[in-house]
């Protein structure tokens, strides 16, 4: 054999070698989605989305759990798109060439990798306890609010990134001022990048455990959150805390509430995916 | 004239950006000045040296080497899992795999970032570890093994298409190049592409190790709430992070030394991920300047 051929051998072993981690990958997604179902589909029925937590694994269901994260996204929503929003368009506008514009690009990607438990203790500390909000659904939201701020930066610098200079001087052409371009000519072609990352951070808020954990939000809670206020838990940590238990009957309700998160996650990713796509084809310039 | 108007948007918005800044202030602030009121009750070189860490019991220990210890090997494992799959993946997309094939994986296998990391851990705890335990009939039901294999292949996607990005931004005629002088889809990656894609590469693997230092929930259920000083991945252990999430859960009075310990533990975390994330941003700045 000669060297061609043992290049030529090592190449198709390669490939398939190569395949075969492809598919790995997905056999284990395949596995996880397949284990959970097969220990929870059959509890997920009405009463489980409309019961209270309970003692008795058979009888608890996730309502407590599920408004609670209604709560905790809808307030995130309204305190970080904005601010999200408004950064973006601030830093990709305006900011280009200073300095600070520099140092505030760096921090940006720092923050994007800083541990979401950390933003945990940030939130205990800071809306907690400085600011006195206890461990109520505010200090939640204002916490992930915070954790989810550099994701819709960033994607909101991308869709603006996208669109390109020539409509931004037909309209300073027309005599637009620059704030008028930007409302009625930049956020309008750039809005399905901006939603995409919007629906992004909104999954990333429903699968946070950990700085919930951290700012005291309670694993029992047998009332409905009515304001912002309120003590509450989410269905992560309801999660979490079914899956520490030792009895049998508690595992089978984590998986149930597992599949609802699912849920959740894949349909903001579905419509994510989806967005991106349409928005691709119909703004090509 | 800029109008009255027009200022103060740029000032709104100006503001809104400044507000980034103001939480990378605000985490520093709160993890040293809660740090500093602990070192005045514990000894610095205790907290470096000491190999026990029992804060939360009668006989208090503060020596963080263990729960660094049981950090360090949980993301060694991920990283032995997600980096040979991971760049394999990334090599074949890019190098072997036709459009339509990378245009339905690659989506697929991101799935698995987006999956919420509770669910891992539930995979791990129900899953992983009874079917390891099979194999490894000494395996303990928490241990840093199936915790950290379940987290390498949660990291996978962030290996993978990050890896994938530096490899579609070398320049073609490299590759064209190497198949020119007569190379294999194999030398061509491995001796050209990989090469020139390196910093992409490292990049990538840097904020997977990141990623994997700070991830809370797959250890917290997994891998047990034991701080040891040990190498061995069939034992349970204590990460940092999941003894914050211990500490939390508990009832530990405010004010107190044991409160006081997720701060210490917190300003650990931080400084080895802050790191990491800079030397990665270091690393993106200068490749950029490569190709464009």
């Amino acid at each position: 054999m000669n060297s061609s051929q043992v290049n030529r051998i090592k190449d198709t072993a390669f490939k398939f070698f190569a395949i075969a981690c492809t598919f790995f990958g997905l056999l284990v997604l395949a596995v996880l989605l397949y284990d959970i179902l097969s220990k929870g589909l059959t509890r997920i029925d009405w009463d489980f989305i409309v019961n209270l937590p309970s003692r008795r694994a058979a009888n608890a269901g996730i309502y407590t759990a599920l408004l609670g994260m209604i709560w905790i996204l809808i307030l995130t929503v309204i305190i970080a798109f904005p601010i999200g929003i408004a950064a973006g368009i601030y830093l990709q506008e305006y900011g280009k060439k200073n300095r600070f514009a520099n140092i505030i690009e760096i921090n940006i990607a720092n923050l994007a990798g800083v541990p979401s438990i950390i933003y945990g203790i940030l939130g205990l500390e800071l809306f907690g306890r400085i600011l006195g909000l206890g461990n109520s659904i505010l200090t939640g939201s204002l916490t992930l609010s915070l954790l989810v701020l550099p994701l819709i930066i960033v994607s909101t610098r991308e869709a603006i990134k996208a669109v390109p200079s020539s409509i931004r001087e037909a309209a300073y052409g027309l005599g637009a001022t620059k704030w008028q371009t930007i409302y009625s000519i930049v956020l309008p072609s750039s809005f399905g990048g901006i939603l995409t990352g919007l629906i992004l951070a909104i999954s990333r808020a429903v699968g946070e455990t950990a700085p919930l954990i951290v700012i005291g939000a309670l694993v029992y809670v047998p009332f409905a959150p009515t304001n912002p206020m309120d003590e509450f838990t989410v269905l992560t940590i309801q999660i979490f805390n079914w899956v520490t238990r030792p009895q049998a009957g508690f595992v089978t309700n984590a998986a149930a509430a597992i599949i609802i998160l699912l849920l959740f996650t894949f349909m903001m990713n579905g419509i994510a995916v989806v967005l991106r796509n349409r928005y691709n084809k119909k703004t090509r310039f | 004239m800029i109008s009255l108007k027009e200022r103060f948007i740029e000032a709104f918005l100006f503001l809104c950006s400044l507000l980034t800044v103001l939480i990378t202030l605000g985490i520093i602030l709160i993890l040293s000045s809660e740090t500093i009121k602990f070192f005045s009750e514990v000894s610095i070189i205790e907290f470096f040296t000491e190999t026990e860490w029992t804060p939360l019991f009668a006989n208090k220990k503060f020596g963080i080497l263990p729960l660094v210890c049981g950090t360090l090997l949980v993301t060694t494992i991920a990283i032995l899992v997600a980096l040979p799959l991971g760049l394999t993946i990334a090599v074949y997309l890019n190098e072997y795999a036709n459009q339509k094939f990378t245009a339905v994986v690659k989506p697929l296998l991101e799935i698995l970032a987006a999956i919420p990391t509770v669910v891992y851990g539930f995979f791990a705890l129900t899953f992983v570890t009874p079917l390891l335990q099979r194999y490894i009939p000494n395996l303990s039901g928490f241990n840093a093994l199936s915790a950290g294999l379940v987290m390498g292949v949660m990291i996978i996607p962030y290996i993978s298409s990050l890896s994938e990005d530096a490899l579609r931004a070398v320049p073609k005629s490299l590759r064209e190049a190497a198949y020119g002088m007569g190379s294999t889809r194999l030398q061509t990656a491995f001796k050209v592409m990989v090469p020139a894609a390196s910093s992409g590469i490292i990049v990538s693997v840097i904020m997977a190790i990141s990623r994997a230092i700070g991830e809370t929930m797959i250890v917290a259920i997994a891998a047990g709430q034991e701080p040891k000083l040990t190498l061995n991945p069939l034992t349970s252990l204590e990460t940092i992070t999941t003894y914050i999430v211990q500490v939390s859960m508990g009832d530990v009075p405010r004010n107190s030394i044991e409160y006081s310990t997720i701060f210490s533990a917190g300003i650990t975390l931080f400084v080895f991920t802050f790191l990491l994330n800079n030397i990665s941003f270091v690393i993106k700045r200068k490749y950029h300047q490569k190709y464009e």
